[in-house]
């Protein structure tokens, strides 16, 4: 594999970038492997990449069902953040951001990791008293976090609507390690530093069914045949309850979809991830200049990968009511994403009751920002078969012990997350 | 999306207002077992195709429904008031 540096870049620059290689090998499958990944995501890319890394197990398969990084991956408002309040979330995101810090480095590719800051808006006492304890959290688990009154909010961005009479801003919580990182790069760069240390990508390759003998998976069939493994990891978020079908398994998940949006593209404009707090939206500006943002989820079971108008005229109003210049823009496309919606708004990293069959789901619709410790964890997971102590909490049966990790307190209603 | 509300008619589905899948029945007396419960509470099947699931029309006629619905296109197959469903279920017929 070529190795990515200013210098080859000038190098390649003049010699007409003819010689550039592919970033990836088309790899056959074999007829059995001693891992296999079903799901060619951030994930299940992530996860191949560490198990060949960290484990040194690079008898690895990456089965996709359409090209890599086809999925979420690509699908999200490229957001990244710690900022969560909860034991069992907070050390897993904390090691998450750390990773993004280091990713680049790690796999020798341009990631664009941009650490341009989180602000999350509060508009009531309440609300502020409320990140004031979120914030608190973070510090005692060494996370950086500020809270902005609204001069401080003003001076960062001073285009919101401070006179908003209904919404009031009366300032923020500020993650400034949080920030924003190029989707698709995450997936690409993944993938190509899988495949250095051997793991087989397979693309255009569909699991249609899992193999099971007594108890203990036996391998997946595949559109292009079937393929033996003892080992087989699922990151297939928003089709997760599909595959664990496959093996006879039900799960407290539901798939819903989540739209998001992209501006036509316009000068510097925000420097920042903005959330307002009244609603729910979300915004910052990718290099290109489009401003990209969402909202909540449609708020019914879908695997459309498309939504409906009411949604979208939701994620509008929020956007007029705290940045009302947002009103002269166009959007210029907008898309859906089918989530993996768990029971208590956190995810799963565990082992199943059907042995070598091991489960990475229920991301509900924060699972960008969790890339590389999911894959970090779940490759931990699989190699050692116990749980890494970051992802501990995410188990299977945390449902049947009452272990539920609801960050926002509203119940088994996967909709409300 | 639109519902076709049995008492009302057609209607945008921001009348409505989505509670989940209703083929879900909870475990009463004996059968209440904690495996059941959970099942009951945490457990779902997720299809992706036709999904019984509860409507209620919030800005119309306050009615409960259970909507047949495809979670691949969003077409949605059926709608009729939950108390009918509740009523043939308590007569031992098929819900």
């Amino acid at each position: 594999m070529m190795n990515y540096s200013v210098f080859g870049l000038v190098a390649h620059a003049l010699r007409g970038n003819k010689h550039w290689m592919p970033v990836w090998r088309e790899a056959e499958p074999k007829a059995a492997y001693d891992i296999v990944i079903v799901g060619g995501g951030g994930h299940g890319l992530a996860t191949a990449y560490y198990l060949a890394k960290e484990h040194g197990l690079t008898n690895v398969a990456v089965v996709e069902k359409g090209y890599l990084g086809s999925g979420n991956v690509g699908r999200n408002t490229t957001i990244v953040r710690s900022n969560y309040l909860l034991p069992g979330n907070i050390p897993f995101y904390e090691w998450s951001m750390k990773l993004w810090e280091g990713l680049e480095q790690d796999i020798n590719y341009n990631a664009m990791v941009s650490q341009r800051g989180v602000l999350n808006l509060y508009h009531s006492d309440a609300q502020r008293d409320a990140f004031a304890r979120r914030g608190n959290a973070m510090r005692l688990h060494g996370v950086d976090a500020e809270l902005l009154d609204r001069e401080q909010v003003r001076a960062m961005a001073p285009f919101l609507d401070f006179a908003n009479g209904r919404f009031p801003v009366q300032g923020g919580l500020l993650q400034r390690r949080g920030g924003t990182v190029r989707h698709d790069a995450v997936a690409w760069g993944y993938a190509r530093a899988a495949d250095a240390r051997g793991v087989d990508l397979l693309q255009n390759c569909e699991v249609t069914g899992i193999r099971t003998e007594q108890g203990r998976v036996r391998g997946v069939e595949t559109a292009r045949g079937f393929i033996r493994a003892n080992k087989v990891g699922l990151a297939v978020a928003g089709n997760t309850s599909r595959l664990a079908a496959m093996a006879g398994l039900r799960l407290p998940i539901e798939s819903h979809v989540l739209q998001a949006f992209v501006t036509e593209g316009v000068k510097p404009l925000i420097d920042t991830v903005v959330t307002f707090g009244a609603g729910h939206f979300y915004v910052s500006q990718s290099d290109k200049g489009g401003l990209v943002f969402g909202g909540d989820i449609d708020g019914y079971n879908s695997y459309a990968q498309r939504g409906n108008l009411p949604v979208i005229e939701d994620v509008m109003e929020s956007a007029m009511a705290i940045w009302p210049g947002l009103g002269r823009l166009r959007v210029l496309r907008h898309w859906g994403g089918v989530m993996d919606m768990s029971m208590d708004g956190s995810p799963i990293i565990d082992g199943t009751p059907i042995e070598g069959l091991y489960l990475n789901a229920g991301w509900c619709y924060g699972g960008f920002k969790a890339t590389p410790a999911s894959g970090w964890c779940f490759a931990h997971t699989i190699a050692r078969g116990e749980p890494h102590p970051f992802s501990a909490a995410y188990r299977l049966d945390r449902f049947a012990t009452g272990h539920l990790i609801d960050e926002k307190g509203v119940g088994a209603q996967p909709n409300l997350h | 999306m639109r519902i076709r509300c049995p008492y009302c008619g057609e209607r945008d589905v921001q009348e409505f207002t989505y509670l989940g899948d209703a083929s879900k029945v909870r475990p009463e007396g004996s059968d209440a077992n904690t495996g059941a419960m959970i099942d009951y509470v945490y457990v779902r099947d997720n299809p992706a195709g036709p999904h019984r699931e509860f409507w209620y029309h919030s800005a119309g006629c306050h009615a409960w429904l259970v909507v047949v619905r495809d979670t691949r296109t969003h077409a949605i197959e059926e709608a009729e008031p939950a108390r009918d469903v509740a009523l043939r279920r308590r007569k031992g017929e098929a819900a």
